[in-house]
């Protein structure tokens, strides 16, 4: 039988019932679409694929192991340099990564690589194996890892791995961070964040919930407490506003609330869950990344009529994955493009009732190299709204480095590091993801968790602090 | 989880209640709260500490119920179970020795005058509390506030203990005798701190307001609790809870308060019939 050559398409959700539920839309590849898939891989002698990889899967090791169906060993083999796969295959950027790097993407038709990837964390899953755990040579050395994000995680698993008896500790009630509170279960269920957390339990990681560091304990405190080294992951986790004129009247949400209450606190199941959210008919999300793609479709599933984009630059400049961007279009989201908030107007009981916008043109490419957006004099217009997300991204939240200063922080409060494994001003400390780079990806927090893990290694096992 | 170490009903609808804390024990200071979530499906709610205790490890919260979150907490028995207590988070009180201090206190707010009195008798102030209640029923820390202050004044709306009155008519009254006061401490209902608030604006006296504003995770990630100070927004969580009483958009705050009014509404009325 001729092998196949067309890359193989994942089922999803019909559009009609998904846009009614906050269940997983991508449902995932079938074993004959996986084996299909896999077979296009041709496992190249120098795979520019891994090396795609922020965490340099050894991807068509992987796809050979798919092509002979073993699963179990391919999962293996994605966690030699990968211990979140589940995640990965679901949230990643694979177009501007793996993906991006394959032979085939000349074509257009790069090897599926993340959905591969999903394939082979699910199906273990959905088997009921129990994954084996690694044998590990425990060394009774304690390292602490603040923050379980997709790079503490990362960090603490290889830590963990190597023998280490890690400790990480999280200021929300539930592990995961950004994988728990922002994303949407309907992206990344919150049973596949759950049993990545498990595994790293059964690694042996003790996961501290509730501890704000900075707070209830400090990073002195951690160190005499007998922590060797500590890895801050804290996230970005201070919301941007716009400083406009009404934007703290009722219904005016960060990102971050909105998708909090909807992803870790369940307001979806509202009131079974206690937490509520305000619905609304006419709901608009400011911003064209990611999380205002996660927003306008949490609005699109809690019942809007109009769920709308409200973003100042055109389709082209949108920073957001084109995968959600297509989502959100096939869903029914309307993109209000090229306009800019300049008010918001409420009502008599503090409701935000109206966003006065302006209209802008695309002038001369800015220092992003993108075409920086210009006002179209006399082009105001109002649109009407009964709830208003602002997703325009986060700054560095300070209520750990304020208490801090052996930390140094640039001019934008983010941790300055000296090298590529994260290393800050502060003995023993190393940082990595959105709170020394900015708001960034999931997979690149990982790549800096893991950096940080073998600085880590290093530096207790040498005692060399330069 | 953290364990109920003692639990006491006071009058109708206020519980006492210890809570085995040991981290929060450790480092809280006065004026800072804690977020907790009673049970797995729980919302998480900021409730200010009253009193810790390092050596037990526990901390002491007054709980008034007034939704399902707090009705559920208050059916909670000793050694039973809260699933989620964080803290302490924002900032402490800035207490400081200046002269004669007023400390006003309107219902469960009294529960946290009562640290931040202690704190400004201990360096040294004159202390004046004010403590105001719905009615007797209502009433809290009496002979703790009694043991620390130089003068106790006890208001109740319909006079069934201390005198019949609003905290504001009694600070008012002091400030016409011709009282000296150097600070004003106003903690309570948002309504009961802007009236105060304005009868010390008038006389030109420094006032704090501790504020009570919805929060989701008190630690400046989302921005529920944003309120308005000098015109400028501000984080309740992490810039406060205390600020300048004279700088605060009162008006926003409640309106802030009462966003998710017909929400609490349905989910009390549906706790109650099924309890």
């Amino acid at each position: 039988m001729a092998k196949n050559k067309e890359r193989i398409d994942m089922p999803r959700q019909e559009i009609e019932k998904r846009i009614r539920n906050f269940e997983e839309v991508a449902l995932g590849y079938t074993e004959q679409m996986a084996l299909l898939e896999a077979e296009r891989c041709l496992n190249c002698k120098d795979p520019l694929c891994v090396k795609g990889c922020p965490v340099n899967v050894k991807i068509p090791e992987f796809i050979r192991l798919i092509n002979e169906k073993k699963y179990l060993d391919a999962l293996k083999k994605i966690k030699e340099t990968n211990s979140l796969p589940a995640v990965c295959g679901r949230v990643c950027p694979q177009e501007e990564q793996c993906e991006a790097a394959c032979v085939l993407s000349k074509a257009k038709k790069p090897i599926a690589i993340g959905r591969l990837e999903r394939y082979v964390a699910d199906w273990v899953s959905l088997m009921g194996i129990e994954e084996e755990i690694p044998q590990i040579n425990k060394n009774n050395i304690k390292v602490a890892v603040i923050g379980s994000g997709p790079g503490g995680l990362t960090c603490a698993a290889d830590l963990a791995l190597m023998g280490y008896e890690v400790t990480i500790f999280e200021a929300l009630h539930k592990a995961g961070g950004v994988l728990v509170y922002g994303i949407p279960e309907f992206r990344l269920p919150k049973r596949i964040v759950e049993r990545e957390v498990e595994y790293l339990e059964k690694l042996g990681v003790e996961i501290k919930t509730n501890v704000v560091v900075g707070k209830s304990i400090t990073l002195k405190d951690l160190f005499e407490e007998g922590y060797k080294a500590v890895y801050l992951g804290l996230g970005a986790g201070l919301p941007k506003f716009m400083n406009l004129k009404g934007e703290n009247l009722l219904n005016i949400y960060s990102a971050n609330e909105y998708l909090t209450r909807t992803n870790l606190m369940k307001a979806y199941r509202f009131p079974e869950y206690d937490t509520p959210i305000k619905k609304g008919k006419r709901v608009a999300v400011i911003g064209g990344g990611n999380v205002a793609m996660d927003a306008v479709r949490s609005a699109l599933r809690y019942g809007a009529s109009e769920a709308m984009i409200v973003y100042r630059r055109s389709k082209q400049e949108l920073p957001a994955r084109e995968e959600e961007v297509e989502n959100a279009e096939a869903e029914g989201v309307k993109f209000n493009f090229l306009v800019n908030p300049l008010e918001f107007i409420g009502d008599e009981n503090g409701f935000v009732k109206k966003i006065k916008l302006q209209k802008m043109e695309l002038g001369e490419p800015d220092e992003s190299g993108r075409r920086r957006p210009v006002p179209v004099e006399g082009s105001e217009f109002y649109l009407d709204v009964d709830v208003v997300v602002i997703a325009i991204g986060q700054t560095a939240n300070p209520v750990l480095l304020d208490v801090t200063p052996e930390v140094k922080r640039n001019k934008w409060g983010y941790i300055e590091v000296c090298d590529e494994y994260g290393r800050t001003s502060m003995k023993g400390v190393f940082a990595g993801g959105d709170i020394v780079t900015g708001e960034a990806t999931v997979i690149q927090a990982m790549g800096s968790g893991k950096k940080s893990a073998l600085g880590i290694d290093e530096y207790i096992k040498t005692g060399k602090w330069v | 989880m953290y364990q109920i170490l003692e639990h006491q009903k006071i009058g109708q609808n206020i519980h006492k209640l210890v809570i085995k804390a040991p981290l929060i024990a450790r480092e809280a200071k006065p004026g800072q709260f804690v977020i907790l979530r009673s049970y797995e499906n729980g919302e998480r709610i900021p409730i200010t500490i009253c009193d810790k205790d390092k050596e037990r490890g526990s901390i002491t919260l007054y709980i008034q119920e007034v939704g399902k979150s707090t009705a559920k907490i208050g059916s909670l028995k000793e050694n039973d179970y809260i699933v989620d207590v964080v803290g302490p988070l924002g900032k402490a009180a800035n207490i400081e020795k200046v002269g004669t201090v007023v400390t006003v206190g309107g219902g469960v707010g009294c529960a946290i005058t009562y640290p931040e009195t202690k704190a400004y008798k201990e360096v040294g102030n004159y202390v004046i509390s004010i403590m105001g209640f719905r009615n007797v029923s209502f009433k809290i820390l009496e002979d703790e506030m009694k043991s620390i202050s130089d003068e106790l004044y006890i208001t109740t709306d319909d006079g069934s203990y201390g005198e019949k009155g609003f905290v504001s008519d009694k600070l008012k009254e002091l400030i016409n005798k011709g009282k000296k006061i150097d600070e004003v401490l106003v903690i309570g209902p948002a309504i009961m701190m802007k009236v105060v608030s304005d009868i010390t604006k008038e006389y030109g006296i420094k006032t704090i307001a501790s504020l009570n504003s919805i929060m989701v995770d008190g630690t400046g990630m989302c921005g529920a609790c944003r309120i308005e100070v000098g015109g400028k927004t501000k984080f309740a969580c992490v810039d406060g809870p205390e600020f300048d009483a004279h700088q605060v958009d009162f008006s926003l705050l409640m309106k802030r308060l009462s966003m998710y009014k017909d929400e609490e509404k349905l989910s009390y009325e549906k706790f109650i019939n099924e309890r």
